[in-house]
């Protein structure tokens, strides 16, 4: 299996404020003696969507947190929205919105009356107030139970009225803490559905998930964070080819061929030939549909027969488990060098980005 | 998905008081949806006032002044600094569901959460003196007051409220676990409540203990309000109480305010 490191929490983030709606530059927290977030770095894009994938206890949370302004860093600088969040942290709360892990609704208070009191601090008026409250709950599917307390809610109607009464501020830069952690698949579905429809209209979008399905569907980018660490970040086609990208298995009408086969496919300047046997050849590339049809195109022209080809393509995660059993495998100040060690990394500081790829069985 | 499009620029300055209103709102709903909120504390003092003036009161006496005259003004400032305790459990609790953090991420006054929950607390503390007053009639209390003395005792036992609300806000805000602060309170106000001049008289304490009920908040404050409802003269007692009001204020709301922006 292949194993990959990025390194791009050293590298110096991209300072295009214009264009970057999140921006954190080397952010370090710690509680006690237990470090959350070390040296972590980050970039998205005004408008994207990024997931930020990492197990429990990865972190995601305590970044959530310093970039809504709940939490001060120890070390280094965030912004959001173009405003710092320690300087400027009123005007980054004004373009905010956060989701958090549990529902932060008022038990007590109706579904309207929840999101009355938010409107309301929001500095509207008792009328703007009323009618925002009566269209968000109209959008959201809560007009039945707009004045039922909030403590007879499932689980899912509180997450979608958290939902709502988060988005009553029309935040520029939307946070979502596991948004479906603990849903239904239909409610899954429905958080899914909003994320897609707020990021068509320009929202740009933090989301934190253990779900690489999540990830996968919803990220223009996808941050893999494990220990306080960035691990990997990129698009999710990105993370899925620095595996090596996909494996296309041509198997040959006569085992006679292979040679000629593996003489063919070996000169292919994309290909790596990684197997060989009776059944046929298997091959990596980039991009496995794009060239298969080179794939068959060349062996045909030497005169192999192929029989069958397939096209596999590698899940994010095989990306998530190869970069944190990683990170699991070393020892914070470990000199392995079997494995790519956490010290290895910081001889790369300067190095910007930069991946490794190591085989190892 | 469509969201309401109303114009609400928010003013980087003022609008504290507002916010702490719409916030007090919100905790004055609970007690409407929530009657054990209202009921609970009711309670404590109700036990404490049959306690003493049916099972104990009978061995205690007070030189000059029937038992039932010097308990009810104990039990008034008793009740509240118990009842000021609910503070610090609601803003716990409010942490614990993350509501808090909802509130933190708004751009609102930093102070609105809890100025707004303490001022529920103390209007709700302010019930509770009444009826701990009319039950004391009912048992026999005999006050000799006028209308300005007894708002002026029930301002100063409502201020003591207030301030107490916001040490124990101090409390929830710094242990986060409910039941933890729950238990807290009773270690603080326990002593606080029986070391002082509520129950008994100073006089009857042993040296050590006196000096401390001498200096204790709760004693000053009794003695205002009983001397104001019992007429004595109170003149001493009354700024003696306002001195700690103000001074308690002025230590813990800043204090609080930056616990919570803190944590």
């Amino acid at each position: 299996m292949a194993t990959i490191l990025d390194t791009r929490d050293n590298a110096p983030p991209d300072q295009d404020v214009d264009r970057s709606a999140i921006v954190v530059d080397q952010v370090t927290k710690r509680y006690g003696r237990h470090t959350a977030l070390e040296r972590v770095s980050l970039d998205v894009k005004r408008g994207s969507v990024l997931a930020l994938l990492g197990p429990n206890g990865a972190g995601k949370t305590t970044l959530v947190r310093v970039l809504t302004t709940l939490l001060q860093p120890d070390r280094g600088r965030a912004s959001v929205a173009g405003h710092d969040v320690v300087a400027e942290a009123a005007a980054v709360r004004r373009s905010i919105g956060l989701v958090g892990q549990h529902a932060a609704v008022d038990e007590y208070l109706t579904g309207r009356e929840n999101l009355m009191l938010v409107a309301r601090l929001l500095r509207m008026d008792r009328t703007e107030s009323g009618a925002a409250a009566e269209a968000a709950l109209e959008s959201f599917g809560l007009t039945e139970v707009g004045d039922v307390p909030v403590s007879a809610y499932s689980g899912g109607l509180r997450r979608r009225l958290d939902v709502a009464v988060t988005l009553l501020a029309e935040p520029t830069v939307l946070f979502l803490d596991e948004p479906t952690t603990g849903l239904d698949p239909a409610s899954r579905r429905d958080v899914w559905a909003l994320v897609e429809g707020l990021a068509a209209h320009g929202t740009t979008i933090l989301l934190t998930t253990q779900y690489l399905e999540e990830a996968d569907r919803l990220a223009d980018t996808v941050a893999v964070i494990d220990h306080g660490r960035m691990v990997a970040t990129g698009t999710p086609a990105e993370l899925k080819a620095r595996l090596g990208g996909d494996t296309v298995h041509v198997r040959l009408a006569d085992p006679a061929g292979l040679a000629e086969a593996v003489a063919t496919l070996g000169a292919m300047s994309l290909v790596t030939v990684v197997d060989q046997g009776q059944d046929g050849v298997m091959v990596r590339g980039p991009d496995g549909a794009a060239l298969l049809p080179e794939i068959l195109r060349r062996l045909d022209a030497n005169g192999v027969a192929v029989t069958a080809a397939e096209v596999r393509r590698p899940g994010l995660d095989e990306v998530f488990l190869s970069v944190t059993s990683e990170q699991a495998a070393v020892p914070a100040d470990g000199e392995q060098t079997d494995q790519v060690p956490a010290g290895d990394r910081s001889r790369h500081r300067r190095g910007g980005h930069r991946h490794r790829r190591r085989n190892h069985s | 998905m469509s969201t309401p499009t109303a114009s609400h620029q928010a003013p980087v300055h003022g609008g504290a008081i507002r916010d702490a209103l719409l916030l007090a709102w919100r905790n004055y709903v609970h007690h409407l949806r929530v009657p054990s909120l209202v009921v609970l504390p009711l309670m404590t003092p109700m036990i404490f006032l049959l306690l003493f003036r049916y099972i104990l009161g009978g061995s205690i006496v007070i030189p000059g002044v029937s038992y039932v005259d010097y308990l009810v003004p104990g039990i008034v400032v008793q009740s509240i600094t118990f009842g000021a305790t609910q503070t610090g459990v609601g803003l716990a609790s409010d942490v614990n569901q993350g509501i808090t953090d909802r509130f933190r991420a708004l751009p609102i006054s930093r102070s609105a959460v809890v100025a707004g929950r303490t001022l529920v607390d103390t209007a709700r503390n302010t019930v509770l003196i009444a009826v701990v007053l009319a039950i004391g009639l009912v048992i026999g209390f005999r006050p000799d007051t006028d209308p300005a003395r007894l708002t002026l005792a029930v301002a100063l036992a409502a201020g003591f409220a207030y301030a107490f609300s916001w040490i124990s806000a101090l409390i929830g805000i710094t242990m986060r676990h409910a039941e933890a602060v729950h238990d807290a309170g009773f270690i603080w106000i326990i002593p606080l409540t029986f070391a002082s001049s509520a129950l008994v008289t100073v006089d009857s304490m042993p040296a050590g203990v006196r000096w401390l009920a001498d200096v204790n908040p709760v004693t000053n404050v009794t003695d205002a309000v009983r001397a104001l409802l019992l007429g004595q003269p109170a003149g001493d007692a009354v700024l003696w109480a306002v001195a700690w009001i103000v001074g308690l204020l002025a230590v813990f709301v800043p204090l609080t305010v930056r616990a919570y922006q803190r944590r």
